[in-house]
């Protein structure tokens, strides 16, 4: 970590996130600007991720960071290194063993605790920017709760295809207050952000704002009386682990329509079969 | 009048710069009555319009709203939502061109529901029922209620925006020439429809028209306005028949002649 300061990013630019940190944790899915600094990566590679997790890094962290659900991706592992090397924090892909957990895509499937802190990365805080093109006018419908303008989406949804055709970044409503963009996680996780035991904080680079559910906060996905929310996953058990309650990837394995469901939480899929649960395809694995 | 009124405007002033838009004006509306403001163009008509509804604040003066509970509301110092919750429930904007109102990506039936949906409706099936219902009553066919307005003649559009506007069973609508750039058997049907809607719901409206024809076909009461100023007010039958202001009598023969 030598020509670093600790995390990377300066003393003064952490105070200012962790300012925004705090007004954000206050006020359960306000969106708070913040002064997004340029990273050594790309923006849409998880710059906001990157600043908020090096703002609440203590050396004693244990830090993971997942992509889709997976900790061996090109994302996952470039900033996990990233941290390994400027702030010297260990690293781990255990779910459980993490203090910090920054994730693009998934929440892990393993129930988060009181003390674990998940950091999301976030291409595009505002839930409304496809309906309303004015940042002024979409401001003054959180300012007064007017978000009749999110439900005509799910009308038009229903009305087209006869359900609420969102299948990621699926909004949510906030502590009954704000409505919040859960980041492009698969519907399927929005349950889990539900009274979630761990702090959430969202971090948006390009677009510069902040956000955060705290711990025990609840959170409701929109829907109507006579088409509720539900989650969509493929039909079938992990191929690997013959886990049937994880999200799953579709991989394709060959150029005859073969195919093969594997859960996206790789850690969750790892753990299951170091216990002994095998899947369908587990065994043609073991045998080769 | 025994009853009280529904929307008054005191000593109303709003200067553009050197211009005075509204010079001590003066209005009143009584619950279910139709009023016309009409003049040339510039005269302050829209104007007034704007400063009525609480989107525009006027330099001097103060607009009164009474609630169904009888409570009296200063429109301009009100807060911020409870005028826009006023706007979207006991009130309606209809504006000359209905793209202003309407989401012109958004099919005919979301556009119906969206005030229903913005005072908490939360049941798909009630929300298309209205808007089935609603689409009736404005004579656009149900099988339309998934198309996008832009495939919409104009005269549908406005259909629509009525459709959208009235949803809510509003006390209170502001027209904005509402009949403005419609051919004129068009524009007979829209004002048929405006006439018989208002009657049966009890819609007090405040429309804004640069047309004699149209405040007189639909109005109950008219407001003749020239350079900010209303310089002659009463029935509308009385004004247009018997009009004493030298302005309002030029407005009238002119209509009359051609």
């Amino acid at each position: 970590m030598k020509g670093y300061n600790f995390a990377y990013l300066d003393e003064q630019t952490k105070r200012m996130i962790r300012r925004a940190l705090l007004k954000a944790v206050a006020i359960p899915g306000h969106q708070v600007p913040f002064g997004s600094r340029e990273m050594p990566l790309p923006y849409g590679w998880g710059t906001g991720g990157i600043q908020v997790t090096a703002s609440v890094l203590g050396p004693r962290d244990v830090l993971k960071v997942i992509d889709q659900g997976a900790d061996d991706t090109t994302n996952a592992v470039s900033i996990r290194r990233f941290f390994a090397l400027t702030a010297g924090v260990a690293t781990t892909t255990a779910t459980a063993e993490a203090t910090v957990i920054q994730t693009r895509h998934r929440i892990p499937e393993k129930q988060l605790r009181e003390d674990q802190i998940i950091v999301y990365q976030v291409p595009q805080p505002e839930p409304l920017f496809r309906l309303e093109s004015s940042r002024v006018e979409t401001k003054r419908m959180h300012g007064l709760a007017d978000y009749g303008l999110m439900h005509v989406k799910l009308y038009e949804d229903v009305a087209r295809f006869g359900q609420i055709s969102i299948s990621y970044d699926y909004p949510v409503m906030v502590n009954e207050r704000y409505l919040m963009s859960p980041s492009p996680i698969p519907a399927f996780d929005n349950p889990k952000m539900d009274m979630m035991p761990a702090l959430q904080l969202f971090g948006a680079g390009r677009e510069k704002r902040i956000y955060a559910i705290p711990p025990w906060t609840r959170v409701r996905s929109l829907d109507f009386d006579d088409h509720p929310f539900r989650t969509i996953n493929a039909p079938y058990p992990c191929g690997l682990c013959g886990a049937a309650d994880s999200y799953l990837d579709e991989v394709v394995t060959d150029d005859r329509g073969g195919r093969l469901f594997v859960c996206s939480d790789t850690d969750h899929c790892a753990e299951r079969r170091a216990a002994g649960h095998v899947g369908t395809d587990g065994f043609q694995e073991a045998a080769e | 009048m025994t009853e009280p009124t529904l929307l008054s405007g005191r000593g109303l002033n709003l200067n553009f710069g050197a211009i005075p838009a509204l010079a001590d004006v003066d209005v009143d509306l009584w619950p279910g009555e139709m009023l016309a403001i009409v003049g040339e163009s510039g005269s302050g008509k829209t104007t007034l319009l704007n400063v009525l509804s609480g989107r525009v604040a006027p330099d001097r003066g103060i607009v009164r709203y009474r609630d169904p509970a009888g409570q009296l509301h200063d429109v301009h110092a009100m807060p911020a939502p409870a005028l826009r919750t006023l706007h979207r429930s006991d009130w309606g904007f209809v504006h000359q061109d209905p793209r202003q109102n309407l989401r012109m990506s958004v099919s005919a039936g979301g556009n119906v529901g969206e005030r229903l949906m913005a005072r908490g409706a939360r049941h798909y099936g009630d929300i298309r029922g209205a808007a089935l219902d609603w689409l009736a009553q404005v004579e656009i066919d149900a099988g339309r209620i998934d198309d996008l307005p832009r495939t919409f003649s104009g005269g549908m559009l406005q259909r629509l925006q009525i459709a959208r506007t009235l949803v809510t069973h509003p006390r209170l609508v502001f027209m904005d020439e509402p009949t403005g750039g419609l051919d004129v058997s068009v524009q007979a049907r829209l004002l048929d429809l405006i006439r018989s809607l208002v009657a049966r719901l009890r819609i007090a409206v405040v429309l804004v028209t640069h047309d004699i024809g149209v405040a007189r076909l639909l109005a109950h009461r008219i407001a003749v306005m020239q350079r900010g100023r209303i310089v002659e007010t009463g029935l509308t039958d009385q004004v247009l028949d018997d009009p004493r202001h030298p302005y309002t009598q030029l407005l009238v023969s002119s209509v009359l002649n051609t």
